[in-house]
């Protein structure tokens, strides 16, 4: 890795713990040229390949269609598992047995080490073939791919942006490092406390359980989140609030998945700006950020694919390090 | 390169203070930062509630930790609630105030009775709330360690007859002597709970592996003795002549040292409300 994607890297593991992105202060000299090359574009000549580009795009939801058929079979498969009897997945989203295997949530397990303070075998079990899994993954995958909440919040979302448009409200925005403020808290509090709180409000566990052994009221609190998020500020929970997403964002830094910016196609339009849960990771798209001319995108990013699916130009990819190399 | 490093430098040095506008953008978000803040603490404060509120005591599933601990440990993943064969373990909601999420037992409707053998719901737990094996560093409170491994009656002639429990869950207590059959010295006849009632106990002399309804079983006895036939443990609890303040003597439901707290003599009481509830939580008292 080049000394300027080194820098990156870290800086973009402080952007998820919600320091803003700036400026890049070096950008390496092949990505210089592509960014003198574009501004000496002729204006129409670009114009002309937008428009035609534009024309020609296909537009598609592959990824999110493949994401939210992953997150309903993950979730049903619980559901089914308990109520066909079928055990191939039991447990909710925040401890479970895939066929005897156990599976513990990194937060939750993180909860009750913190609270417990006593951690036993099948906990060490749990929690670390998660932590593999996920560090495999790519970390956010798990809120995208697998959390239900995420999926109604992308509803909620869209109705939040309808709304939007119909100037019926506008997204209060937050500050970022209140999420980081919110995980401190959360972690000193099962500490002090010996209770895990954040667990008795988490929406995944609440969804996660409603969905394998009924409702209850516990879901109001859930409906209260989304409220919020369509009438006041987009996103909000998964973006300012959500410690389980930065504990699988730490997780996510060192995964080999995760999506790949190609700074030579890219008009630099923002379509993926505005789809993305976390625009911050996406800053590298703006005219003359691009440190390098591939640009890895950072461990706060949920690798929904949403940017992949809307790029007209096909900038944005997945990409799984290292995968070429092995092949 | 360096040069525009150097550049860039200066001009971030000497950015320009921010307008009036952006600067009441800024106290603006603040503000709102600082509200959800509170907003989400505050619903985590509701979290506490089962923390203020644990003298409401519920019964927790066999091989659970002390009230505080148990909380603090447990996972809220239902693993319990999913191994249990008569589904005895219920996931606490919002209002029933011992923590979202957490198994307990509903006796007088489904109790524990032990028809696993094997106690599932503890090796299912994976974080120990539910454990054979206390954690030495946690204390046991007088009168809630068995004197010895309680032996389940359904596999008495087995090698290993025992459940592998150290502590109690709670304990059996008469709780409305004056109604209850045996002290009046009624029989019973008929369905234990009515026709409706779905709870499921194992009959040995029916089925050795699997439970029935309790619905499905008509008892016809002289003496009520319900309690004491449904009882899963082995000498937990027995009718015993007592004497009533009058000086006469009558026949009584009496719990014993080796009772678990499962619930099963609550379930099946026969009495409207029950006579013999179970005291979660409860020590054994000499």
């Amino acid at each position: 890795m080049s000394d300027v994607l080194k820098r990156r890297f870290t800086e973009q593991i402080k952007i998820m713990f919600g320091w803003e992105p700036g400026k890049p202060e070096q950008i390496t000299e092949r990505a210089q040229q592509v960014h003198v090359l574009k501004r000496m574009t002729n204006k129409q000549d670009l114009q002309a390949v937008k428009a035609h580009l534009r024309s020609h795009e296909i537009k598609s939801n592959k990824w999110r269609n493949r994401r939210w058929i992953t997150l309903i079979i993950s979730n049903l498969l619980f559901t089914f598992s308990f109520f066909l009897d079928i055990q191939i997945l039991e447990g909710a989203l925040t401890a479970s047995r895939f066929v005897g295997f156990h599976l513990i949530d990194l937060n939750s397990a993180l909860q009750v080490m913190l609270a417990h303070k006593h951690i036993i075998n099948n906990l060490v079990i749990g929690t670390g073939t998660v932590l593999l899994l996920w560090a495999l993954l790519g970390g956010r995958t798990f809120c995208s791919w697998v959390c239900p909440y995420h999926l109604l919040a992308e509803w909620a979302e869209k109705l939040h942006l309808y709304l939007v448009k119909k100037k019926l409200v506008t997204d209060q925005t937050m500050d970022r490092r209140l999420r980081t403020v919110f995980w401190i808290i959360f972690a000193l509090l099962a500490v002090a406390t010996g209770y895990t709180v954040f667990e008795a409000i988490s929406p995944t566990g609440i969804l996660s359980r409603a969905l394998i052994y009924g409702p209850g009221l516990a879901l109001l609190w859930v409906l209260a989140l989304l409220f919020f998020e369509v009438f006041f500020s987009r996103r909000a929970w998964c973006r300012y609030a959500c410690p389980i997403g930065l504990t699988y964002g730490v997780v996510g830094i060192i995964s080999p998945v995760r999506i790949k910016y190609k700074l030579d196609g890219c008009f630099h339009e923002g379509d993926c700006r505005k789809v993305c849960l976390v625009p911050h990771v996406l800053e590298t798209v703006i005219k003359g950020r691009a440190v390098d001319v591939e640009v890895p995108i950072g461990p706060d990013c949920t690798r929904c694919g949403l940017c992949v699916d809307v790029c007209p130009t096909g900038s944005l990819s997945f990409e799984v390090k290292g995968l070429q190399k092995l092949m | 390169m360096i040069e525009n490093e150097t550049d860039r430098k200066a001009v971030a040095a000497s950015t320009p203070p921010l307008s009036k506008a952006k600067k009441q953008t800024n106290r603006r978000r603040f503000l709102r930062t600082t509200l959800l803040t509170g907003g989400v603490l505050g619903a985590a404060l509701s979290g506490f509630l089962p923390l203020i509120y644990s003298q409401k005591k519920r019964l927790r599933p066999p091989g659970a930790l002390d009230e505080k601990d148990f909380l603090g440990s447990c996972i809220k993943c239902g693993q319990c609630v999913q191994v249990c064969p008569v589904q005895a373990i219920k996931l606490a909601d919002l209002i029933d105030g011992v923590g979202v999420g957490t198994p307990y037992i509903d006796a007088r409707n489904q109790a524990c009775d032990f028809s696993c053998d094997a106690v599932q719901c503890v090796l299912a737990c994976p974080t120990g709330s539910l454990t054979y094996h206390k954690p030495d560093f946690l204390p046991v409170r007088a009168g809630a360690a068995l004197l010895a491994k309680p032996i389940l009656l359904a596999k008495e002639k087995d090698a290993e007859p025992t459940l592998n429990m150290h502590e109690r869950i709670g304990v059996a207590r008469l709780s409305r002597p004056e109604a209850c059959l045996a002290i009046q010295g009624k029989g019973f006849k008929g369905q234990a709970r009515g026709a409706d009632f779905k709870g499921h106990l194992r009959y040995m002399e029916v089925d050795r592996w699997k439970p029935i309804k309790v619905s499905d079983h008509k008892y016809d006895v002289d003496e009520c003795d319900l309690c004491v036939r449904a009882c899963p443990i082995k000498g937990a609890i027995s009718i015993e002549t007592v004497f009533a303040p009058d000086g006469s003597k009558r026949n009584s439901p009496v719990v014993h040292e080796p009772c678990v707290g499962c619930g099963v003599c609550e379930m099946i009481c026969p009495v409207e409300p029950t006579c013999i509830t179970i005291e979660a939580g409860e020590v054994w008292k000499i």
